[in-house]
């Protein structure tokens, strides 16, 4: 990844590639990141540290992962630890020596010096050092060495002039024979190491650390020196647990990670309708924060369940309850986190965040994602990192946390406990600023009680609703309601059910009204249609009289006229 | 400084470690025939082995230094190292000789 960063600040569009330094991956998680691709191959590493830093066992995870990750058969020459002793330390941590020793894939070999057996008594020089070192490398066609830790030597053997023309030609010996070294040495007071070694070894020098502070231990792993190659230059922290050493590498180097538009369901509908329709962005951040008992860890149960129904893995860090306890609170709402850890889609990691220091709770974190690879990642609450007055450490590794998390396009969900005197918007932690969708569960007190509203304070890059909905544990999980805005302001709970009950008695009463007001209206057309028929049927008599009275009339002058003709033709006149 | 040779009571065998034939392995061999002839007379018995022909030899005496010396017999072994041009310590280390 660092080279990846060398190779864009270069600039240019000329396909030529930069001859790399060759390396030899350790396997050793992390360390390969810092290093840019490993040790360098074919050279000689110092590895320097305090008693107990655990130099022997990085020294040894190299050889053995050499070993069985890539085909590099290992040599380890101790000077402190007797073979048996060493294979049964590192037997915990999974390596099995005597298979890999059987399988010719590593030797161990056990130099004992004791000084009071030996008598100094002219010149000398380590030839038979060489000789049993090229005898061992030769046996099993060794590509990498360990020899730890030569300061031995100088505690054995009495002449140190002799001793150090001798190891100066030891690490040429190693370098033509062209086998990658790693050589352990104890801390000094002003130099890297006690004896001065890192004049001879001088292309590569890892310093080991170990150090206590606010009673918590931290481990920590620093590249002093690389030569010929780009390397991270911070200490980074890391931890060993019982798969042997993992370095927690610094992932975000600049802000490239990269996003999709996927939207995922918050496992609570209305939410999802409260942001903009569709729920969170895959692989976004959000943070949960509340006052004592609004409910953050139910609202982050949904969220899980709802991942575990899409068949997506889960994991959720517990920093307070113990995850039987979290599992028999969610079944009361309604969510059954059994059948998820039964079929492998959930796992609870649950800690104390005092137990280890801040770098360690991360290493741990990250460790575990890695190894389990979800889709979703909890963590329940936050405010559990924050011991005495370190918050400028936990925002930092709060942000480390984030960016790693994104850069995996995990979606993550964070709860977060705020003291009830806090106003809105604040939070203690200032993480709000790495957050892309901020959910705050609020107190409503009035009328006697206590009632929970949630609201969104932001959510990037979508619409969301400025709306605070009454937020209810039922045991059919949570629901959200609406808040009646009546005319004492915000009601909920109780004073809310009042208000709907008042509200549909007098939508009662108004239908009611309505009814009886069309049956009013109705009567009255019926009236009025008869009025009209009355009148009509005496229009009609009245027609019919008048029509009768006109035809006789008319019939009446047709009589007339037809007596003048019928006269006139009697009188024979003349017409 | 009056000095003790304590006689041995058994007889010595000592391995001689080298590597070819460098003048330093040379040297401890001529002189640890002088000793031997010297102080041991006939109770002794020298092996030289040569690394550069058996190396896995080294492993067994937990060989470091070239030249060494072993002393196998009598218990306990004991381990000297260098051309052994200095006599006085190959005495004391050989536990023939006490420091006073």
């Amino acid at each position: 990844m660092i080279q990846a960063i060398t190779k864009q600040q270069s600039g240019s569009a000329l396909p030529l590639s930069r001859p790399q330094l060759p390396k030899a991956p350790t396997g050793i998680q992390g360390l390969d990141e810092i290093t840019g691709g490993g040790l360098p191959k074919g050279r000689p590493t110092l590895v320097c540290g305090g008693a107990g830093c655990g130099k022997t066992l990085l020294a040894m995870e190299f050889l053995v992962r050499g070993a069985i990750e890539f085909d590099e058969p290992g040599v380890f020459m101790a000077f402190e630890e007797t073979a048996k002793d060493l294979t049964k330390n590192v037997a915990s941590l999974g390596f099995d020596l005597d298979g890999l020793i059987a399988e010719k894939k590593m030797v161990l070999d056990f130099v004992y010096i004791e000084r009071s057996e030996i008598e100094e008594t002219g010149e000398y020089d380590l030839e038979g050092l060489f000789i049993r070192l090229g005898q061992s490398i030769d046996s099993i066609g060794a590509k990498r060495v360990v020899l730890d830790t030569i300061e031995s030597l100088f505690a054995g053997l009495p002449n140190p002039l002799i001793l150090r023309a001798e190891l100066r030609q030891l690490f040429r010996w190693l370098k033509d024979r062209g086998v990658t070294a790693i050589i352990t040495g104890e801390r000094g007071d002003n130099t890297l190491t006690r004896q001065g070694l890192e004049e001879y070894v001088s292309d590569c020098v890892i310093v080991l650390d170990h150090r206590v502070s606010d009673q918590t231990s931290s481990r920590r792993l620093r590249v002093v020196k690389y030569r010929g190659s780009t390397h991270g230059t911070n200490e980074y922290p890391f931890l060993i647990d019982e798969d042997g050493i993992s370095v927690l590498p610094v992932t975000s180097l600049g802000l490239q990670h990269e996003v999709t538009t996927d939207r995922i369901p918050s496992g609570i509908a209305r939410l999802d309708t409260m942001l903009g329709g569709k729920g969170f962005f895959r692989g976004s951040s959000v943070l949960v924060s509340g006052t004592a008992g609004t409910g953050k860890s139910s609202i982050s149960a949904h969220f899980v369940d709802a991942a575990c129904r899409r068949g997506e893995r889960a994991l959720y860090f517990a920093f307070e309850e113990s995850p039987s306890q979290i599992m028999r609170n969610m079944r009361s709402i309604g969510i059954d986190f059994e059948q998820w850890v039964d079929q492998g889609l959930l796992r609870f990691q649950a800690t104390r965040p005092a137990f280890a220091g801040l770098e360690m709770q991360l290493t741990m974190i990250h460790k575990a994602t890695v190894n389990f690879n979800p889709q979703v990642v909890i963590v329940d609450p936050l405010n559990g990192f924050i011991i005495g007055d370190n918050m400028t450490e936990v925002k930092s590794m709060l942000t480390r946390l984030v960016d790693f998390l994104k850069t995996k396009k995990i979606s993550s969900m964070f709860t977060q406990l705020i003291s009830s005197g806090a106003t809105q918007g604040t939070d203690d932690l200032a993480v709000s600023s790495m957050i892309d969708t901020w959910l705050v569960l609020r107190d409503i007190e009035v009328g006697g009680e206590r009632n929970r509203g949630l609201y969104i304070i932001k959510s990037r890059g979508m619409a969301h609703s400025n709306q605070i909905r009454e937020c209810l544990l039922t045991d059919r999980g949570v629901e959200l309601c609406e808040v009646y805005i009546g005319a004492g302001g915000v009601l909920t709970g109780s004073a809310r059910l009042a208000q709907e009950a008042q509200e549909l008695a007098s939508k009662l009463t108004r239908k009611q009204e309505i009814d009886r007001r069309q049956i009013e209206l109705e009567s009255k057309r019926r009236a009025l249609d008869a009025q009209i028929a009355a009148l009509r049927a005496e229009f009609e008599v009245r027609e019919a009289e008048a029509m009768k009275i006109i035809a006789q009339e008319e019939a009446q002058a047709t009589q007339l006229v037809q007596e003048r003709v019928e006269m006139g033709l009697s009188r024979s006149a003349d017409l | 400084m009056t000095t003790q040779f304590a006689k041995p009571a058994e007889a010595y065998v000592l391995r001689l470690y080298v590597a070819g034939q460098t003048p330093k392995c040379i040297k401890a061999f001529v002189n640890l025939k002088k000793i031997c002839e010297e102080h041991l007379v006939e109770k002794y018995q020298i092996e030289v082995i040569d690394l550069l022909e058996n190396p896995k030899l080294a492993g067994g005496d937990q060989i470091l230094a070239i030249p060494t010396l072993v002393r196998r017999l009598p218990e306990p072994v004991r381990k000297i190292i260098g051309d052994l041009s200095d006599t006085e310590r190959v005495l004391v280390g050989l536990d023939l000789k006490r420091k006073k």
